[in-house]
Order: C-alpha cells, then structure tokens, then sequence
C-alpha cells in the first residue's frame, strides 16, 4: 500500500495555479467510497480490539472477571493493567494507558479486548467487569475551586499571566467600565470519522494505519512509548475524515491498538464509538473569563483585562490559552492576563478548532459589544478606535493588520450603516430582531518542515511532504503549490502525504499546516527547477531534492504575524419559546494569500458555522453524580444542523504580506470560527435586550426575561 | 452484540403467535429505535419478530370521516398524505418536526408509538436506571435533567416520551388498535401510555405478546383548525424541550367552544391537557386566558432546578398556538407583515439590506414544503 497516489483524472479547462478554485483531488474518489479510512483498512489476520472504559470517577480497580471473559469463544486477549507493557513517558499522561489499577476519571481505558469479530469483541468488552475500591469526584471547575495554580506556561508555549500598566487604577480612575464574567460549556470535537487505528506489529517493526492530523509526531511518540528506534514505526493517515484538533497528537486508541499487536502478534484494529469520542479524544475544557475593561466618555480603551479558568484531567496539565488572544487584539495602556487552572477528575481535555481564540475572543468581544452599548457608541466604531499601531503585547509591529478594512467592508456587505442601536425592540411576528458584529485573530505561524521533490524523466515530478488532509484540501494546495513553483500542469506532479517515513513535519493545526508544508514544498521546488535549469541530467531514478525549513523559519523578521476578520450576525429569537434562529451570517478576513478559492470558502463558512453552533447549541454537559459527559452522542450533543444555518457569506481581502512563508498566506484552518460566538451573542443581546454570558445561550437561559404575549 | 434469533412473520396472526408464546421477543419495524438500543445493549432480546413486510394497510378514511392509519405507515407517508394535512394538521406537523428525513422516511406509526425515552441515563447502561434496571436507582433527578419530566413523574423515574407524533394524537383523541391472541383490542392514546407508578420499566398498557395493527383517528372538525409547535436546541434531529399540539373553534363571541391540548417533553406520557381544556371551555380567547389555563394544568408540575424551565416554555408555547389557532396573530409589528414568517425570510427590520450568498442558500419555504426539518410557516 502506498501512501497516496493521486488518480484522478485532473481537469485541464479550470485554472489549476495557486489561488485558482481547484476541486479536491480525492473528491471523488471520496463521494464514491473508492477512499478507505483508516478503519477500513483489513489486513489478513487482524483481529478486533474494543475499549473497555472505567465506570467510576475515580479509584483502585481490586479485581475483574478477566479469566472469565478470556474464555469466551473467539476471545484472543484480555489487557488490563496487568497485562499490558511498560510504557515510557511521551509527555502526554492520557498516553500511559492500562499503567496501573488507579482510574483518573469517569471514562478511562481499563481494558484492551481483543476478538476474532467486531461483534464479539464488543459483547465481551461489555462482559468484562471490574471491581473497584471507589473513591471521590471532584468534577466541577469554579472560581473559587481549591487546586486553581498558574501553570508555567499555557498552551502552546504562551505565557500565564502578562500585566502592563495599572488595571486597577484605570477601573477606578474610568468613567466607563465593564466588569463581567463569561462562560463557554464543554465543547467536543466531533469529526465525522472518530479516531481509529490499525496497528502491525512483525519482527520487532511498529506499522499503523491512523485517524490522525500529523504522522511524524505520532510515530516519535509511539517510538518513545514503547522504547522503540523511531527508524522501527511508521504511521500513515492517507485519509481522514476531520479532527479539528482532536487527532493532533497520539491519542490512547493508536497506543492500545499497537499494545494488541504487540501482544498477539497479529493485526489488531480499534475505533472509538461516538460514545467513546466524549472521554478519550480530548475536548475544549470549559472556560470561565472575567473581562474587566475601562474607557473614555470617547471609547479609547484605558484598561484591557482578562482572567481565564480552565480545568483539565489529574493526568496531564493542559492549560487553554484563553486570555492570549486579547493581548494582541486590542490597544489599552493597562493590561492584565491571566490564566488558571484546576485539576480534576475529568476527561483530559486537549485542542480543539482555535484553541484559545474561540472561547477567548467570545468573551473580549462580548464585553466590547456592552462597552459600546454603555456608550452609545457603534460597535464596528469602539473597535476602530482601538486599533493598535503596533502588538499591544509584544510592541512589534504587524506585518500586516488588516482588521479595520474587514470591519468596514463586512459592514457594507452585511447593511449594517444606520443600525438601530436600541435593544430588544425590533420585532417581526413573534420574532425579536437584532444584528452583532464581533472581530477575529488568530496567529499565523509556521513550523519545521520537511520535503522532497524529485523530477522524474519524461517530464513527471513526484512530491512526498507529510502533510495531512484532514477534509481542509491539504493534498489539492500542496498539489497546486508544487505545480505553480514547478512551472507544470497539475496532473505531472504526484503527491505523497500522510506518512512518517516522508521528512518530518508538523501537523495539520493551528493553521499552520498550509504555511510550513508548503513553504518546503515551495523550497524543494525552487532547488529541483533551478537544478534543471542548470542542465543537470535526470538519472533513471530521478533526481531529487530534501529539504527542512528550520533555517529560514529561524531567520524570518521581527514582526508579530496574525491573520484577522469580522464576523456580523442576525439573530431571531421565538419569543414563544426562546428559540433563537441565524437567517444570515457575514465574515470578511484577512488571511493573506489565500490558496485555492473553494477550500478556503469551505473553511471560512466551516469555521463560522461551527462558531455559531458553539453560541447555540454545543454543550458538553457534565454529570455532577458521574462525572462523565452524559450526552454523549449525536442525538444529545447537538452540533448545528443544516436547518440551523441560513445564509452565510464569505469574503477575503486580496491581502500582501510580505513577511510570512513565501507563498504569502496565514493559514485560515481556525480563524472563521473566532468571534462567531461572540457575534452571535452580540446579535441575541440586540434582539432581546438580554445579555446571557454563559455559551450555549439555549431557550431555558432567555425565558425568564423575555417578554410574553400574555 | 448479544446473539438473537430472528423471524419474518409472514401474517399478523403468526406474527402475534410468535410473540406470545416467546417470553423476550420483539417485533421489528422501522428499528429506527429498537436497533440503536440493541446496539447501546439496552435492549437484548431474544427473538426479532420482523413484521416490516406485513401489509397493515395504509391510510384510509372510515365511514364516519375518520382515519385509519395502518401501523406500517411511514412517517413520512403519514405527514404527507393530504386527508391527514387537512383535518388533522396538528399531525403533519408533529410528524415533519420528529427526527430527520431518513429517520421519518423509516419509521412507522405503530414502532413510533413504542419508541423508548432518550435520558441518558436510561441509554447507559453503566449507570443507574429504574425504568432500565429495576431498583438501582434514577440518576437523572440529581444529575442531568434538564430535558426531563415534570407531569406524572415520580422519584422513580421522570423519563420523557420523546415523541411528537403521539403528542398529536393525544389532541386528536386517536385509539391504538392492536392484535392479540384473544384478538383485536383498542385503547385510547390517553389509555395506552402509563405513568411509571411503581413500574417504570412500562411505558404503555399494551399487552405482552400484543402487535399494533392500526391507529383511529376520529372524525374532529375541531382538528382542521389544528397546530403542532415544537420548541428544541436545534431546529432538526432534536428531542423536544417542550411541545404542543392543539386545537381550537372560537364563536363569533370570540369564546372557546371546543379545544384540545396536549403537552410533549413533559411527561412519561403524551400529556392530555383535561384541566386546561377544562378551563377554556366558554371562556375568551384571549391570551390572558390561554396562559391561566395552561398555568392550571402546570401548577401540579414537579420540576428539578434544571427543568424547572419547562413550566414557563410550555406556558408561553400553548399561548403562542393557541394564539395562532385563534387568529390572534395578526397584531402589528415593525414590517406589518403580521404572522409567523420564517425566521429565514429576509427584512429589512435591522434597518439594513441582506445579500443572499452565492454558494449558500438559506433555508426557504420550498425546502419545508418539500420534507425538509424545518417547521417554518408553511408546513
């Protein structure tokens, strides 16, 4: 099996270069079927493992009916703690799976089983019972919650706790303040493929097939895991159906799959269930945000702050970023961020789709949109007002800040010149009316990477760089890149991803996939044509080029880099039942160069879609008596349907920026979703006069102030 | 999956047989339900008596100028036949808000009426549930209930039905007809589903062994002026939070002469709402006083703090049909455009202009019209 080979017949009429709207080069042969997941995937011999999770929140596991359970027919294994190998630490706790009798939360894997049939590997997973010496659960992240510390660093390296100037002071000193508190609910992750793994284990060599979002990091984990050579495991993801963060690193399924192999020599493969899917895949911890902020009778800001609380498993420490996006958005004297956390005896939370921008960004902009409206003043306006001139954090200057330009244009777009400002008095039919608008930020970063081009003779060149594609159309842009530096139609280039034994690179995350793969891509490129223009002959075996982006990634200027948007929203809300509809929704970014038209499209309005289900509808709600998720499914998490979403608009500013990867672009995988909520929100605040801080705004949370009819 | 047997009935009676004499046998229709719970390990029968091919007959109109409703009828079939959408489109309506498009195209009548709650508590089976597993407990009333009971619940059990359409039929007074070895029997909607009493793991009053064969609609003038509302976190594939099916006739003294309610989500039952009835009856129609009856029959609601909601919800949606059953919607608003457009149609109320997206089309009337989730206005 090869890790991607591109078929399908490419249709020479469309533009092909970069920009142009290239179809998916998988499209069809996913639409078919003809695309086999991960799970799909059945080498002769494999067998079936299924998950056996803790039913206690926390304890001791004292004893089991394992022997019981091996007997059954078609039973091959049985790997609880005490069967299972020793595992080295990867610097992730979730990982060390089946370590030891103690249960760290509601949910987690206590057994492998492993069977000759789905079928029966499920009945006996659900055969095998565990005694337990139950202890307490402490599940409900406050405030005021005893273990709250300020870890070292919060995710993605960011720092804690920032303060310049005098927040206090500028409160008191402030005519105008807003001191509120803003909440967001578990969120899940929920890509339509749950994670999966089919795992080969033969003469000491670790072969997997993977639901994931970056195979080199997954291999160096599982290397480092099983204390094998990183020469001895290769991962693959040839195709995956979504993530949105929850596949960007190992998760448990990859290692209890390759502990199956391990010990029964044969295949083994493992899925999640949805079910499975709300405690071992990682989710968005909920969050809490305190968000002080002080102006002018005029709108500057005085004081910009915000405190953050987040909770996250006694397993590993992972700290959401929530309050880093609000030190580069907006310009105030003072500022104070902070970041909290509480370990408790929870799921672990992991990334989800902008991790810290989209519960962050909802609760600064939120508490803008009041500030504008204790003021008087236009909210596209007190944003205008605080546009920095240079990183209100870092003091470098942008290298390209195009928010101001979004807001207006989004506002000419969406009509929001003459707004109403007044709350809750519109009304169509039993219908409350009101618009929001709200800014987006996220970071454009890039990271190492790797690549290797090789010109072919007879004209063909084969490109292998470990990109992912998770759905974003990663294979069709590195396709494009290639081709467009190579100078040649499409169809000549052949493109090899999703396999660790590719050079390294990072994953498909935190929107910096497009910027890193493709910067190597566009390197080796540039090498293999200069190469050929040289006259260097091409042997039989190809003449190729590897590169690494580590140097020039080094090297890059001194500037703080992020992309930018403006979301504007409509909202309706039933007053006979609270029920809020979005007829329409308006994003306008700035990403720099945006790649392949359609694929960006797909992920601007995905993004903003997913937004609006975070203000709406997601809600991972915690059992207080359980300690597990209880919705946990499809039927009881609502994720937004197609009914929910009305008519969303998307548009991109031509945007030049000269500071970033070569090819010019910022990354979009994240920044539709940013400020969605927050728009939302702001557009449910304007209809009803109702402001609730507490995602997911549901009926229940709007019927005690909404007017009645009665 | 535990093992099963599996049987495909050739003839009602046979099926009934089967049934009968086999202790933990099921009988499969749409399996919309049964199968998903089969999955979760929830349900673990024996035997699956397929009655899918069994020709219970379709819809047809009784000689009083009733319904007939033959128990294998689709959903969709069900919503769209045009008797049902003009005298009972209360019906209808219930029938297009429930579920998704594939789901009504599956399921039947008589499955539908079988369909089991959707707590948590009782689709997991590690946790504690008295309707599931007598006697270890209800985990919902201290946890997660939000979406629960707070009508004919007790401190056993306040599952919910999770229906729409037998909230309709609850308004329309239909009868559930059923096959048994004895013969054919009827009950009432309102006689088939029981409260949990000392029994949760009941949730009808249909004999062991017994096969649904029909439902009766009777003739109801008062159901051409009937309307099914459904309120829900989202606007498709999602349980009701609450709901309401009703039917009015006013006089030209604008007094009530005949009306019926029922009340979804609230209850182990379709709620018929008697007291509100009651009360309505001769009295003005008038919001003031669609709200005190509805306010009567909620004053025995027993709630938990996080379905405490439900009394205000199901309050205000019984005015809100009761209201547009009466006529009473056509009050002034920003545009004059009077009743309940959809939310989607484009104004101008926010005092600006709307573009309608090239590659994303909103939702509109047609697509209601057509089967789609949305209730919208024209449905």
């Amino acid at each position: 099996m090869t890790a991607v080979d591109v078929v399908t017949p490419v249709d020479t009429s469309v533009p092909t270069g970069l920009g142009a709207p290239v179809a998916r080069l998988e499209g069809r042969d996913k639409v078919t079927g003809a695309a086999r997941y991960t799970y799909e995937h059945t080498p002769d011999g494999v067998l079936y493992g299924w998950i056996a999770q803790s039913t206690v929140t926390t304890g001791t596991i004292t004893g089991s009916n394992r022997d019981e359970v091996l007997a059954m027919p078609g039973v091959q294994d049985v790997i609880t703690h005490e069967q299972a190998p020793h595992l080295e630490d990867a610097e992730d706790g979730e990982l060390l799976v089946l370590q030891s009798a103690a249960v760290a939360y509601r949910g987690q894997p206590v057994a492998l089983v492993v069977a000759d049939t789905f079928d029966t590997a499920r009945e006996a997973a659900s055969a095998l019972t565990f005694d337990y010496d139950v202890g307490p659960g402490d599940v409900v992240l406050g405030t005021d919650h005893p273990s709250l510390y300020a870890p070292e660093t919060v995710n993605a390296g960011f720092e804690t706790d920032t303060s310049q100037g005098d927040v206090d002071a500028a409160m008191a000193d402030s005519s105008v303040t807003i001191d509120e508190t803003y909440e967001t609910a578990a969120l899940f992750n929920s890509p339509m493929e749950p994670h999966a793994t089919v795992a080969t284990w033969v003469d000491g060599e670790l072969d997997v097939l993977d639901s994931n979002q970056g195979t080199s990091g997954v291999a160096t984990t599982l290397a480092t895991l099983f204390s094998l050579d990183p020469s001895a495991v290769r991962v693959r993801a040839e195709h995956v159906g979504g993530g949105f963060g929850s596949k960007g690193s190992a998760r448990p399924v990859v290692v209890l799959a390759s502990i199956g192999a391990m010990r029964t020599g044969r295949p083994v493969k493992v899925a999640y269930t949805r079910q499975m899917m709300f405690a071992i895949a990682g989710y968005r911890t909920p969050t809490i945000s305190r968000v002080r902020l002080a102006a002018d009778s005029e709108g500057h800001l005085s004081a910009l702050s915000h405190e953050a609380y987040s909770h996250s498993s006694t397993l590993q420490e992972f700290t959401e970023q929530t309050a880093e996006p609000t030190r580069h958005l907006w310009a105030a004297p003072s500022r104070l961020m902070t970041h909290r956390l509480a370990r408790l005896d929870v799921p672990t939370p992991r990334w989800m789709r902008a991790p810290g921008e989209a519960p962050g960004v909802y609760a600064v902009e939120s508490a803008m949109d009041e500030l504008a409206s204790k003021l008087d003043l236009d909210p596209v306006e007190l944003r205008v007002r605080n546009e920095p001139e240079v990183d209100p954090h870092t003091g470098q200057p942008f290298s390209s800040r195009h928010l101001v330009d979004c807001l207006r244009r989004g506002a000419e777009l969406f009509g929001w010149e003459g707004r109403d400002p007044r709350q809750g008095v519109r009304r169509v039919g039993r219908w409350l009316v009101g618009t929001g608008v709200a800014a987006a930020t996220y970071p454009a970063s890039v990271m190492p990477a790797g690549a290797r081009v090789t010109a072919l003779p007879g004209g063909r060149f084969e490109v292998g760089v470990n990109a992912t594609d998770i759905g974003q159309g990663a294979r069709t842009v590195m396709a494009q890149i290639a081709a467009s530096e190579l100078g040649v139609p499409l169809d000549l280039v052949d493109l090899h991803i999703a396999d660790s034994r590719l050079p390294t690179a990072g994953v498909a995350g935190g929107s910096s996939g497009t910027a890193s793969w493709g910067w190597a891509v566009t390197k080796a490129s540039r090498q293999v044509t200069e190469l050929l223009a040289q006259g260097q002959p091409v042997p039989p075996e190809g003449l190729e080029v590897v590169v690494d982006i580590a140097e020039d990634i080094a090297t890059m200027s001194d500037h703080s880099r992020f992309a930018y948007g403006a979301q504007f929203v409509e909202a309706r809300v039933d007053l006979d039942s609270g029920e809020i509809v979005v007829p329409r929704m308006v994003g306008v970014f700035a990403a720099g160069r945006i790649m392949n038209a359609r694929t960006a499209r797909s992920q601007f309005a995905g993004g903003m879609t997913m937004g609006l289900s975070m203000a709406l509808h997601e809600h991972g709600m915690l059992d207080p008596t359980q300690g597990d998720y209880g919705n946990h499914d499809f039927a009881t998490y609502h994720v937004a349907a197609n009914a929910d979403v009305g008519s969303i608009e998307v548009e991109w500013l031509d945007e030049e920026d000269p500071h970033l990867a070569p090819m010019g672009g910022k990354g979009i995988g994240e920044i539709g979703n940013v400020g969605a909520a927050a728009a939302v929100a702001n557009a449910v605040a304007h209809a009803t006069g109702i402001r609730v801080r507490d995602l997911p705004i549901q009926p229940d949370k709007l019927l005690a102030e909404l007017p009645t009819r009665y | 999956m535990k093992t099963f047997e599996y049987e495909r009935a050739t003839d009602v009676a046979s099926a009934v047989a089967i049934l009968d004499r086999t202790p933990n046998a099921k009988a499969l229709a749409g399996g919309t339900n049964l199968v998903d719970l089969m999955k979760l390990g929830v349900e673990r029968p024996d035997l699956l008596v397929d009655v899918s091919r069994l020709d219970f007959g379709g819809v047809d109109e009784l000689p009083d100028g009733g319904l007939r409703i033959g128990a294998g009828v689709r959903n969709s079939d069900l919503a769209a036949h045009p008797l049902v959408r003009t005298r009972y489109p209360a019906l209808t309506r219930a029938l297009v808000s429930a579920a998704s498009g594939q789901l009504r195209n599956q399921a039947t009548t008589g499955g539908n009426l079988l369909q089991r709650t959707r707590c948590t508590y009782f689709m997991d089976t590690t946790k504690p549930c008295n309707k599931r597993e007598p006697g270890t407990g209800c985990g919902a009333i201290a946890g997660l209930s939000r979406e629960l009971g707070i009508l004919g619940v007790n401190d056993l059990c306040i599952a919910t039905h999770p229906g729409d359409m037998a909230v309709a039929l609850a308004a329309l007074d239909a009868v559930v007809v059923f096959e048994t070895v004895d013969g054919e029997q009827r009950l009432p909607v309102d006689e088939f589903f029981r409260e949990p009493g000392d029994d949760p793991t009941r949730d009808t009053n249909l004999p062991s062994g017994a096969l649904i064969t029909a439902v009766e609609l009777p003739a109801l003038p008062v159901a051409t002026n009937s309307t099914y509302r459904k309120a829900r976190d989202r606007r498709s594939y999602a349980f009701a939070l609450g709901s309401v099916a009703a039917a009015l006739s006013v006089d030209d003294a604008g007094l009530v002469t005949d009306v019926r309610i029922a009340l979804g989500a609230a209850s182990p039952v379709p709620w018929r709402a008697r007291k509100a009835e009651d009360a309505l009856v001769g009295s003005p129609a008038t919001p003031a006083s669609f709200a005190a009856a509805a306010q009567l029959e909620l004053a025995a609601a027993t709630t938990t703090e996080q379905n405490a909601f439900k009394v205000a919800l199901l309050t205000r949606l019984v005015v809100g049909v009761l209201s547009e059953l009466a006529g009473l919607d056509h009050e002034a608003d920003d545009t004059g455009e009077g009743v309940d457009p959809s939310p989607f149609r484009p104004t101008g109320a926010n005092g600006g202009h709307r573009h309608v997206a090239a590659d994303v089309e909103p939702a509109t009337a047609a697509d209601t019209e057509a089967g789609s989730d949305t209730e919208g206005s024209a449905a």
